[in-house]
């Protein structure tokens, strides 16, 4: 079983030419048995996907090899004929990509693509090709694989492409097998089904794989053994139990902290002090030593080598005995919280918001246009320094629910109060003053800020529109004291977005909204495009400056354990219905709505110890425009009862303390279904 | 795919429709009196009000319009005004001559873009892609008459291999005598191949570096296989539209080209319609030019479509 399948050697990338070249990799060694699944953990721009690349013999283009060696079964991959590297690849090691639509070929049929890696690597007829590509498709648990291979790649889901993509993969059980971020995009509850191939792949093959990915809760829940990667070095490598119970490198340690996890109660999230540091100007000594609290002068001026850190461990560290998880209440610890208090006045009110489109079909057609229903009938209320999360998979209609609030969208039907007063749907019938109060932070800090401004600037906007502030130097003061308390200090008054890092340009974002002096802010996925170190620290700020100021939050997420860390009542949408609603202590906890079980239940938690209950959803959400008759969730539902789920709406039940649940199911039956996650409490000194 | 024929046909009709409305009002707007045009300008008022009763200019707007949509749409454009003879003969013969001409350079050019464009994106910022661009570049830069000009001068005068002129009978087919075709429709070659080619370039390059081509590369694909079956068939999509419009202009706009090289066509009638404020001849021509570009973009759109899988209707 230890049979060596690749060994890299002391590689090292480098991209660019000249003044401007770049060491990405920086002398890595990493070695990979057969039937063993090795997990490659960092963030964005630590190197783990050129390195990976490079098990197929590929670098980027740009890039070259500068020193190393990378060797499948002893023999070294770039020094391979082009005739040979063509045999390995998709023969004996093949990959599957972070996007699997862009991965597929959109002009050929998805059997063909399959099809023809047989043709040409085990000279298959094509009848024989196809139907092995059949085959393979079932393999990989495509339902009806026979009409699935004779489709093109836009008429399948994200998680049907992504299958086909690992049958293509598989097509000539080859002994290496690198995936690349294959579930970062996906929803949770299609990650899950995905994971599980993987999962299926390793328990029944000797196929050695490479599992790359950002994403801790995804690589313990299918690795055997991680390396931890930072700045284009390996600082940590262990068998994954021992990673995530005592990990031994400083930044393993902090990435553990970092992330929310919806498997230990009230954990505090601490994020990494500082930023990733630019590829290019690396600190002379450890290169994680200028955000380390365990660095001392060793570290600034001698780069550690890797060092034996018990059994099959290493670590970058000269001091990695005295790491430990950040875990204790030492800064003051956060409590989970139980929901605001019920009786205040609500600042929101949602009154049966419906959302409906019409999908026009041309003037020629003649088809009869259908009617989409994103928003269907939510109800919501937000009280004074509360924050309501939104929660359902991609399609569920959180995000047009968040457009109808902040007004970039009309709801057709239902009405909506700030503060009591009526708020017009459009924000042009709003009165400046009502727009003031509703601010929104979006997704994606990179596209959200204009990139002709500076920062002064943009924040400055709002102070200008609201507060009437003319007067440059009042502007200028009032603009710096926002920043600070988004933690920016004035140096980044005259800076323009580009110059910014992702968390730096989000925090920009938050602050614009500050400025305006809002009442409630809605959160689109503030997080979501945010490196694991930077996502603590704007998860925090938000609640910083919650406990200072009041602010309600609408936060939509997908992400539940970021909801759980942050929220004090969660809403589950799903096909534009709210399936469930109560505070977060109750949403996580029986009885549960079956939708919201099995969302909870998918979740990769970044513990490898946590028993978590298994009930994974089959197929994709239907479109919103074939909402099924009866239950919204009938058609993907475990727990369906029968003919009832078809034929009626489930009625709302209510659990108490505002916990409701819209099911057939009574609530006690619900509540027998029983925890999904066995909840370990973190032990803190309170 | 029946019903998306349906509609970009009826979205023809539509168009068409509309520019049938827009030739007859600026025709009607030009200035001149087409009786004056004819009779010259010491005609009596009388004699001139008889002239326009005969032609029918004196009925109001509407109602000729009416008359000459129902007469065009059965092929019946009227009388030539200058040549005194039926329109619509007159006016399919040098379409004709325009067909051949277009057809000739259409076979040549559309292979020799394509295939210049290929190997352009394929060996981008190579030796051969630098050649490719620079000449199709001056193609495009260069004026048509320019080109035109020096094939006359180096094929017919300094080697005298090709007639210097097209001058044939406009009666007789074009292709009985190919020798008057070649340079013209080498012209027209040169003018549209930068386009097509550089669009063709384009987009190779941006095939190339996609990741379904990766794909299929670390699949272990042979390089000709994935030029062939994953690069090419996406790469030449968007070039359709591009010869489409291209083939659009070299049927009905060659004013210019067949200028320089008195070649009896399309645009030469144009030409002669305009400047004798032959108003009938005029309007069948551009009523015609018309349906040949929405046609070559009608044919672009199915054929992309047809080609596409993602578009279907």
């Amino acid at each position: 079983m230890t049979e060596s399948v690749l060994d890299i050697r002391d590689l090292r990338i480098t991209y660019g030419q000249g003044a401007g070249q770049v060491e990405a990799v920086r002398g890595v060694s990493l070695g990979v048995n057969a039937g063993e699944v090795l997990g490659l953990v960092g963030e964005s721009s630590c190197g783990k996907t050129s390195l990976a690349f490079t098990a197929i013999g590929h670098v980027a283009a740009g890039g070259r090899i500068t020193g190393g060696q990378v060797l499948y079964r002893g023999r070294n991959i770039f020094a391979m004929s082009p005739a040979e590297l063509q045999r390995l690849r998709g023969r004996d090691v093949a990959m599957v990509y972070q996007n699997p639509m862009a991965s597929l070929n959109p002009s050929m049929r998805i059997g063909e693509q399959i099809a023809e890696i047989l043709r040409i690597h085990e000279h298959l007829r094509p009848a024989e090709a196809k139907r092995r590509a059949i085959q393979l498709l079932d393999q990989v648990h495509l339902p009806d694989a026979e009409t699935i291979v004779d489709r093109y790649a836009h008429q399948l889901s994200g998680g049907q492409q992504q299958r086909v993509v690992i049958a293509m993969g598989l097509a000539c059980s080859p002994s290496l097998l690198i995936l690349d971020e294959p579930t970062t995009g996906l929803d949770v509850t299609t990650e899950a089904t995905i994971l599980d191939l993987v999962a299926e792949l390793k328990a029944t093959s000797n196929t050695a794989i490479i599992y790359v990915s950002h994403n801790l809760g995804v690589i313990a829940r299918v690795c055997d053994r991680v390396a931890v990667m930072y700045a284009g070095q390996i600082t940590e490598e262990a068998p994954v139990r021992n990673l995530f119970a005592k990990p031994r490198h400083p930044y393993t340690a902090g990435l553990l902290g970092a992330v929310p996890n919806l498997g230990r109660e009230g954990q505090p999230l601490r994020p990494i002090p500082g930023h990733l540091p630019r590829a290019g100007s690396f600190p002379s000594g450890c290169t994680f030593a200028p955000r380390c609290q365990y660095a001392r002068d060793l570290c600034l001026h001698e780069m550690p080598p890797l060092l034996p850190a018990g059994e099959q461990r290493q670590s970058r560290c000269y001091f990695w005995r005295e790491v430990r998880l950040p875990a204790g209440g030492v800064e003051g610890d956060i409590a989970a919280a139980d929901g605001a208090p019920v009786s205040e006045t609500p600042v929101l009110e949602i009154d049966n918001l419906r959302k409906y489109y019409v999908e026009r079909k041309g003037i020629f057609s003649g088809r009869a246009n259908r009617v989409v229903k994103a928003v269907d009938g939510v109800s919501l209320e937000l009280g004074p320094g509360e924050t309501l999360a939104v929660v359902g998979e991609s399609g569920c209609g959180k995000s047009t629910l968040s457009s109808c609030v902040v007004g970039l969208q009309e709801p057709d039907e239902g009405e909506m109060r700030l503060s009591g007063a009526p708020l017009p749907a459009r924000t042009g019938d709003r009165p400046r003053d009502l727009r003031r109060q509703i601010q929104i932070v979006f997704q994606n800090p990179d596209t959200a800020l204009n990139p002709a401004q500076t920062v002064g600037e943009i924040v400055g906007r709002p102070l200008r529109l609201f507060q009437g502030l003319r007067d440059a130097r009042e502007l200028r003061e009032r603009v710096e004291r926002i920043l600070e308390s988004v933690n920016m200090d004035d140096s980044y008054l005259d800076r323009y977005p580009a110059q910014l890092s992702g968390g730096q340009k989000q925090r920009v974002g938050i602050a614009r909204a500050l400025a305006a002096d809002p009442s409630v802010i809605v959160c689109d996925e503030p997080v979501s495009a945010l490196d694991v170190s930077i996502q603590a620290t704007v998860l925090n700020l938000l609640r910083e400056l919650q406990e200072q100021r009041d602010y309600s939050y609408v936060f939509i997420s997908h992400d539940l354990s970021v909801v759980r860390y942050l929220a004090d009542r969660v809403a589950v949408m799903y096909l534009g219905q709210i399936m469930e609603t109560g505070t977060t202590k109750r949403i996580f906890a029986p009885p549960f709505h079956p939708y919201t079980e099995a969302l909870v239940s998918a979740v990769p938690l970044p513990d490898p110890t946590i028993p978590q209950e298994r009930i994974r959803l089959q197929g994709p959400v239907p479109g919103a425009g074939s909402i099924p008759a009866g239950c919204p969730f009938q058609t993907r539902c475990p727990r369906k009862i029968g003919a009832i789920c078809e034929q009626e709406a489930p009625p709302i039940r209510d659990a108490g303390d505002g916990h409701l649940i819209r099911c057939h199911h009574p609530l006690e039956d619900l509540a027998r279904f029983g925890p999904v996650i066995e909840l370990i409490p973190t032990a803190v000194a309170r | 795919m029946v019903r998306f024929l349906t509609r970009r046909v009826a979205f023809v009709a539509l168009t068409l429709f509309i520019v049938s409305i827009v030739i007859f009002g600026v025709t009607e707007l030009l200035p001149g009196d087409v009786a004056v045009m004819i009779l010259g300008s010491e005609a009596t008022d009388e004699t001139l009000a008889a002239l326009r009763t005969q032609l029918g200019l004196d009925r109001p707007a509407p109602q000729r319009y009416a008359d000459w949509l129902a007469g065009a749409i059965h092929g019946d454009f009227g009388e030539s005004l200058r040549m005194r003879t039926e329109v619509g003969p007159l006016v399919l013969e040098r379409l004709r001559n325009s067909l051949a001409l277009a057809g000739i350079a259409f076979i040549v050019g559309v292979p020799l873009a394509l295939g210049l464009g290929i190997v352009a994106g394929l060996r981008k910022d190579r030796l051969a892609d630098r050649a490719i661009t620079m000449t199709t570049l001056l193609g495009i830069s260069v004026p048509e008459f320019v080109i035109g000009s020096v094939l006359i001068i180096l094929f017919a005068s300094i080697w005298p291999i090709l007639p210097a002129s097209s001058l044939i009978d406009p009666r007789q087919n074009p292709l009985e005598n190919l020798r008057y075709l070649i340079l013209p429709a080498a012209t027209l070659v040169l003018v549209t191949l930068a386009h097509t080619t550089r669009m063709t370039r384009a987009s190779v390059i941006r095939v190339m570096r996609s990741d379904y081509v990766r794909t299929a590369f670390l699949k272990g694909m042979p390089r000709g296989r994935v030029i062939l079956r994953h690069v090419l068939p996406n790469a030449l999509l968007p070039s359709i539209t591009i010869i489409a419009i291209n083939l659009g202009w070299m049927i009905g706009g060659l004013i210019v080209v067949e200028t320089v090289f008195g070649y009896p066509g399309l645009g030469q009638l144009m030409i002669f319609a305009v400047t004798n404020r032959d108003v009938p001849l005029l309007q069948a021509v551009a009523l015609l030019v018309a349906t040949i570009y929405a046609l070559a973009n009608l044919g672009a759109d199915v054929l992309y479509a047809a080609l596409n899988p993602r578009i279907r209707y």
